[in-house]
This record gives structure tokens, C-alpha cells and sequence, in this order.
């Protein structure tokens, strides 16, 4: 369960060594001494999972990719990671991850600094901003979509100096009046 | 008067509902179109204006609109009609309910606290019915920042029993994909004299009339 594998993850695991299992001394299997990375588990059981009969009222953080299929009221951040709401889940959330995945319903505000992925038959209402975003025929979504632009990373060679603000993407709402438009017909 | 000319037969199928997958599939056809062209001719040159897109969330859309540095917010006003409204044979009725027309209002077009550099509204206005039809369209207007463009299609058939309803897609600035969802029978159909009576409030209307009944009309707020 979800819980469990958090208690787990958190806090970070001391980098030491297992100690041997009793089958490993008796069939003399050899065994490094090297520290085994803390995360070589956490890959091979794959992301965290709340189950579809969870409802969870309050904040998730996660430092790994978490599978949501159940319900959520509150927030959910993953900064350097990947969320994906399964088909039942239900998210009443703000959302903070590298990039999510939606098959199942968010109403919140979603902020994927690399993705976001709306399949079909997803539903998403709130406001979006992401550098890139796929959204699958048959998708629901209302709300605003701000494309981030990531910013121009300078050469390595270039002189130090102090960056000039047009190095940051500006928006501009300053709208040049037109000439005034011809009211009437026009067909063909 | 708008209003004599107001039908009131059943409104069905669903407005909303996808392409019908029965039978042929249905096929997109493009087609250029002066109204698109001349709504983006007044975006050029600017960047970071906020367009507001009525025809649902599609790819297309969201990416030409976000390529060219502008911010969409998307809404599927078709499928809020239908929630509000129902899809049945009531759909022209229940527009004349003060608390179904307030939820319509309030799901579409509630943005107290931003305005628009303009608005792709398609065929969505011929669906609703007078008074709810010009609240839409003054709403839109205040929503909508001086000198901005709104889009908006009619079918211009008015002896067709049923027009039909599309999906539009971007696919260049001047082409557009047109993907036919169902035929329907609009609330009703409009002249020029109509349209430019119902966008008094805006500072100019320029009406654009296709070969395939569709009139195309640019409204400058």
C-alpha cells in the first residue's frame, strides 16, 4: 500500500550495506562491498501507487513518480517527477510535477514543468501552465493553457556580463490601435 | 424580429457528442476561410495576448494558438449549453429559465478578473435564444479588451430544415478543418441586418458569406 511505501521513502535510507540473508551465508553466494544505492529498489517496484479505494484529504509530496486511482482533496507536488491519475482517479487538487499524465479527472490548477499528457476520455478543469502539452480527441478540458517557454540558455563562452532583460521571454498586452475596421458586407 | 423568427422545434441529437462512429467515419475537410485569416492578421506581430477558444480543447488549436506566444483558454461552450440546458426537446425552453441561463453564463463566460484579446466563438451563438443570446453576446464584450477581434459562424441557409454541426480545427492561419459532428436545427438563422443589430454594442461587424452557406463574421470590440 501507498502508505507503507512512503514510510519507506521517507526520510532517505542510510547508504550501508544489507546485512546478509541466512540462504545467501549458507550458499556462499559472494557479495560486494559496496553500498547498494538506496533507490535500486524503489526502480524495480516502480512508481507508488494510492489504490482506487483510497481517498486521501491533505497534502502529498513525493520524491518518486506516483500512480493516483484514487481520490484526492488538497494538493499533490512531485517537483522532479511523473504523476499519473489513473482512469478512477478523481484529484480536487493544485498540482505541481515535471510531467502528469491524465486518464481519470483533475479539477485544480496543473503546473508540469516539462509535460502534460490529457488522454482521452480525461477530464481536466483548471488552469494549465507546462512547456509542452498532448491532448487526445475526446479529452474534456476547460480552462487556460500558458505554454512556458524555456529560457535561452547562453553559450559558455560568452562573456560575463550582466544579462540584458530582453533575455527573458516578456509578455506584452500592449495592444497597437488598428485602423478602425469597415463595418458592412462583404460576400462573394 | 429575432424573436418571431426563434425555432422552438426539438433540439436533438447531442450537441456535444463526437463524431458519429457509425457507418463511414466522418471525414474532416479543410477549407480556407477569410473570417480565420482576418482574426489572425489583427494577433500579428503581438505576443502574449489571451485568446479565448469556444470550440473545446483540441491540439490543433491549443498548438497554433500557444506557437504564436499566446495564452488559450479553452472551453467546450457546446457541452456547458447541453449541461445547463439539456439536450432534449426542452433545450430552447430551459434557455428561458433565469437559474439555467445564470449557470450558463456563470460555466461559460465568468471571468471576473481577466479580459481577452479575442474570442473564436465558431457556430456556437446560433444555438442560443433571445434574451440569453444577446446577455452571451454583451458578456463577451465586456470580457473582451477594446480593439479586440470576436469569430463567430452562421449558417446562412435559412430554407435547410437542419445545418450542420462541426468541429473546427486550426490548421493554418486561413484553413481551417471542419469535421461534421451532427446535423442539428439551429435556434435560429440570421441576416446581416440581425447580426449587426446583435453586435450594436461593438464597434464594427464585417461579414464574410461562403459558398457553403456559412457566413463568417468578424467582430471588432
Amino acid at each position: 500500500m501507498w502508505n507503507k511505501r512512503k514510510e519507506e521513502e521517507y526520510p532517505p535510507k542510510p547508504a550501508s550495506a544489507p546485512a546478509p540473508t541466512a540462504s545467501q551465508a549458507k550458499e556462499n553466494v559472494p557479495v560486494s562491498t559496496n553500498p547498494t544505492p538506496s533507490h535500486s529498489t524503489t526502480d524495480s517496484r516502480g512508481p507508488a501507487i494510492i489504490g482506487k479505494s483510497v481517498m486521501i484529504k491533505g497534502q502529498i509530496f513525493s520524491r518518486e513518480d506516483l500512480t493516483i486511482d484514487g481520490e484526492i482533496d488538497g494538493s499533490v507536488e512531485l517537483h522532479e517527477h511523473r504523476l499519473t491519475v489513473g482512469p478512477n482517479g478523481k484529484l480536487q487538487a493544485g498540482v505541481k510535477a515535471r510531467e502528469v499524465v491524465v486518464l481519470g479527472t483533475i479539477h485544480g490548477n496543473v503546473e508540469a514543468s516539462d509535460k502534460i499528457d490529457i488522454r482521452k476520455d480525461a477530464k481536466l478543469v483548471g488552469d494549465i501552465k507546462t512547456a509542452r502539452i498532448v491532448i487526445e480527441d475526446g479529452a474534456y478540458f476547460k480552462g487556460s493553457i500558458d505554454i512556458a517557454r524555456p529560457e535561452i540558455s547562453k553559450p559558455a563562452a560568452a562573456p560575463a556580463q550582466p544579462k540584458p532583460a530582453s533575455a527573458v521571454s516578456t509578455v506584452s498586452n500592449a495592444v497597437p490601435a488598428p485602423a478602425a475596421a469597415t463595418a458592412g458586407d462583404s460576400s462573394r | 424580429m429575432l424573436k418571431d423568427r426563434l425555432r422552438s422545434d426539438p433540439f436533438s441529437p447531442s450537441l456535444h457528442s463526437q463524431p458519429k462512429k457509425s457507418g463511414a467515419p466522418a471525414q474532416a475537410q479543410t477549407r480556407s476561410s477569410h473570417g480565420l485569416d482576418q482574426f489572425f492578421s489583427s494577433l500579428q506581430d503581438q505576443e502574449g495576448l489571451s485568446i479565448l477558444d469556444f470550440s473545446g480543447a483540441s491540439q490543433a488549436n491549443i498548438s497554433f494558438i500557444t506557437s504564436m506566444g499566446h495564452r488559450i483558454y479553452s472551453n467546450d461552450v457546446l457541452r456547458t449549453m447541453e449541461e445547463a440546458f439539456g439536450s432534449g426537446g426542452e433545450f430552447v425552453a430551459n434557455q428561458s429559465d433565469p437559474e439555467r441561463a445564470a449557470t450558463f453564463l456563470r460555466e461559460s463566460l465568468d471571468f471576473p478578473e481577466r479580459s481577452f484579446d479575442g474570442a473564436l466563438v465558431w457556430d456556437t451563438l446560433q444555438f442560443l435564444a433571445p434574451p440569453l443570446l444577446q446577455d452571451t453576446v454583451d458578456r463577451l464584450c465586456r470580457i473582451l479588451r477594446p480593439q479586440s477581434s470576436l469569430l463567430a459562424f452562421f449558417h446562412a441557409e435559412e430554407k435547410a430544415q437542419t445545418a450542420p454541426l462541426y468541429t473546427y480545427r486550426i490548421v493554418e492561419s486561413k484553413i481551417m478543418s471542419l469535421t461534421p459532428r451532427d446535423q442539428v436545427r439551429p435556434v435560429q438563422y440570421f441576416n446581416n441586418r440581425n447580426l449587426e443589430k446583435l453586435f450594436q454594442k461593438y464597434h464594427s461587424v464585417k461579414f464574410f458569406l461562403t459558398r457553403d452557406h456559412l457566413r463568417e463574421v468578424i467582430v471588432r470590440r
